[in-house]
């Protein structure tokens, strides 16, 4: 009886749910407005999952840095990235959201501080919606960060991170996102908007540009560079742990690009994940050719840093480009990083190739809109790609005027970005410093640093055994053995020695 | 007593030390050892860049026997780890002064004897 009666209330709810019209006496516009919330949460349901794929990023940026880093700079890759991640987030969301989201002017947004309920940013009060975006936003910035600290791995200062991490999410990102996503300065110019669907420029090249300043004041690690200036190689200490990040890059970055739609409609979102994928495919592709062909052998870094770098390309075009185009912007970034990851070796110590494969194909990636942008898919006022003005009927004066536009988005990033960041990173070297003592570096910053190691087995033989076995021969026990000390000589540096 | 330092293939070892069990020599180490000799380095590429390891990962085989059992180990290590090519290594003979039980505290010859009952599980 009682089951009964509680499938009737059920059958009730649902009619009640489902048939609005006929269970009650709602109006047609009642009808539209509930559908409208629908439609809205649906939304938001979406850009929720694209959400966490995109925090998920932040693992990949972590597997990849420590498989680049040698074993005494294993546990180090740990604590900086949950660190910044901790960081960021609370700049985002006390400063960076409402400089990047906050209407405001050309140049920076001026509400939305300390986000909070019963606040109006942009001129709209705050709902659950907002929010969404808001930490939507946040997982961006965090990967942008992730991208800096690439080129600094195995010798840069622990304490530089909390201060640039705290800069680059209220200030530094904020600003480059709210010129092209938050109406400022690069949402129109001469009636163009600079198309950048995903952050190719806003997010990677922001993140490389960051990464190339603290390079420079940074330096390259101890042994990189022999008497004579030829750069040597310094291996990465686990390919395995490389793959393992890029793959966990390359499926965070359907939330990347997917969740750039911001809504169901259409599911639109299925068209930019297949472009992102093709040209993540050709990256690899276009990687694994190019160092074949430099080197005669098939280089597993590099296969991964060309996934990279085609996601990164299509990050821009992805929701732009017809698939034809995709492959296309993936295999040519898959060639840059390669030959770039290489020519940048010669000057400046990059162990990730975080300049080639974000800051390159990064500028590959944004200009590419204005080559391939399809008249189908462009934003409101844009140009479409330079393609369709050369074999289409489109004006050809129109796509070159977008592909200026695009450039400027690059110069624009490059510019802002490089300044602060130089600034920023000068100040820090001035004060707390920049970086490690050679001796700390030698040591590895795992144990300098944190003073634990990131492979304890490797250092010190089995510790827990070191002190109170019994001893059956009744003589004093051995003294434990002193803890390692921080004379660990590097077995691969040390050969030229 | 001898000590017998062989430096050999990695491939190499299993047999060694399968036949030298079965003739009764249980007690052995290796050390995981990396030197150069006139086999050359290895080149390896990574990121399209090259890398030359000047020496090679080899085992460091050491055996400590009584005087008269030194010429069937050296035999037994010939047998196996040599295959004609550069890179098989090299044996060092070393003159030995004192062998010391640690269970037992006993020292001499008789500590480089396997016991009856370890023979097998050794």
């Amino acid at each position: 009886m009682k089951r009964k009666l509680g499938l009737a209330a059920l059958l009730a709810a649902f009619a009640a749910l489902v048939l609005p019209a006929v269970a009650s006496a709602a109006t047609l516009p009642e009808v539209a407005t509930g559908l409208e919330e629908k439609v809205g949460e649906l939304n938001m349901t979406w850009v929720a999952v694209a959400c966490v794929l995109v925090f998920l990023m932040q693992c990949g940026f972590m597997f990849l840095e420590i498989g680049f880093s040698r074993q005494k700079n294993a546990g180090t890759g740990v604590a900086k990235v949950l660190v910044n991640f901790a960081i960021v987030t609370l700049a985002w969301w006390a400063i960076g959201y409402g400089i990047a989201e906050g209407g405001g002017n050309n140049f920076f947004g001026d509400s939305g501080f300390f986000f909070h309920f019963d606040q109006t940013v942009a001129g709209e009060a705050v709902t659950g919606e907002s929010a969404m975006l808001m930490l939507y936003g946040m997982a961006f910035c965090a990967v942008s960060l992730a991208i800096v600290w690439g080129t600094t791995l195995e010798r840069i200062k622990f304490g530089a991170y909390v201060v640039y991490a705290a800069v680059f999410g209220a200030i530094i990102y904020p600003l480059v996102a709210h010129a092209v996503w938050g109406g400022g300065l690069l949402s129109d110019i001469g009636g163009k908007p600079v198309m950048d669907f995903a952050g190719s420029s806003v997010v990677h090249l922001t993140g490389a540009v960051g990464a190339l300043a603290a390079l420079l004041l940074l330096g390259a690690r101890k042994g990189k560079y022999d008497a004579n200036g030829n750069p040597r190689v310094i291996p990465g200490h686990s390919m395995p742990l490389v793959g393992l990040g890029v793959i966990i890059l390359w499926i965070g970055w359907f939330g990347f690009n997917g969740g750039s739609t911001f809504e169901t409609a259409g599911s639109f979102f299925g068209e930019v994940m297949l472009n992102t994928q093709l040209a993540a495919a050709a990256g690899v592709i276009g990687a694994s050719i190019a160092v074949y062909l430099k080197s005669r052998s098939l280089d597993v870094g590099m296969a991964g840093n060309g996934a990279i770098a085609g996601l990164v390309g299509i990050t821009a075009p992805s929701g732009y480009v017809e698939y034809w185009a995709a492959p296309i912007v993936g295999i040519v970034a898959g060639f840059l990083v390669v030959f770039a990851v290489l020519a940048i070796d010669k000057l400046l110590d990059d162990p990730v190739g975080a300049l080639s494969a974000h800051g390159l194909a990064g500028i590959w990636g944004t200009l590419s809109v204005g080559l391939f942008a399809s008249p189908r898919l462009i934003a409101e006022g844009a140009g479409p790609g330079v393609w369709y003005g050369i074999f289409g009927d489109q004006p050809l004066s129109n796509s070159l005027g977008q592909l200026g536009v695009q450039g400027l988005a690059v110069l624009f990033t490059f510019v802002v970005v490089f300044a602060i960041s130089i600034v920023t990173f000068a100040l820090i070297k001035a004060t707390i410093g920049l970086r490690v003592s050679d001796e700390e570096e030698e040591a590895g910053l795992d144990i300098s640093s944190h003073g634990m190691y990131g492979y304890p087995e490797q250092f010190i033989p089995q510790p827990e055994y070191s002190t109170g076995l019994p001893n059956t021969m009744g003589v004093p026990p051995v003294p434990a053995a002193a803890p390692a000390q921080m004379t660990a000589t590097e077995s691969l540096g040390g050969l030229d020695a | 007593m001898k000590k017998i330092e062989a430096f050999i293939r990695h491939e190499a070892f299993e047999p060694i030390r399968t036949e030298l069990l079965e003739k009764g020599f249980p007690s052995l180490s290796i050390i995981e050892a990396k030197g150069s000799g006139r086999q050359k380095g290895i080149v390896e590429q990574y990121r399209g860049s090259t890398l030359t390891v000047n020496v090679r990962p080899k085992l460091k085989l050491e055996v400590v026997v009584e005087d008269k059992d030194k010429p069937l180990v050296v035999e037994t290590i010939l047998k196996h780890a040599r295959t004609g090519e550069v890179g098989d290594g090299k044996i060092f003979v070393l003159p030995v002064e004192e062998a010391i039980r640690i269970r037992t505290g006993e020292g001499g010859e008789p500590v480089l004897q396997a016991h009856e009952e370890e023979e097998t599980t050794a």
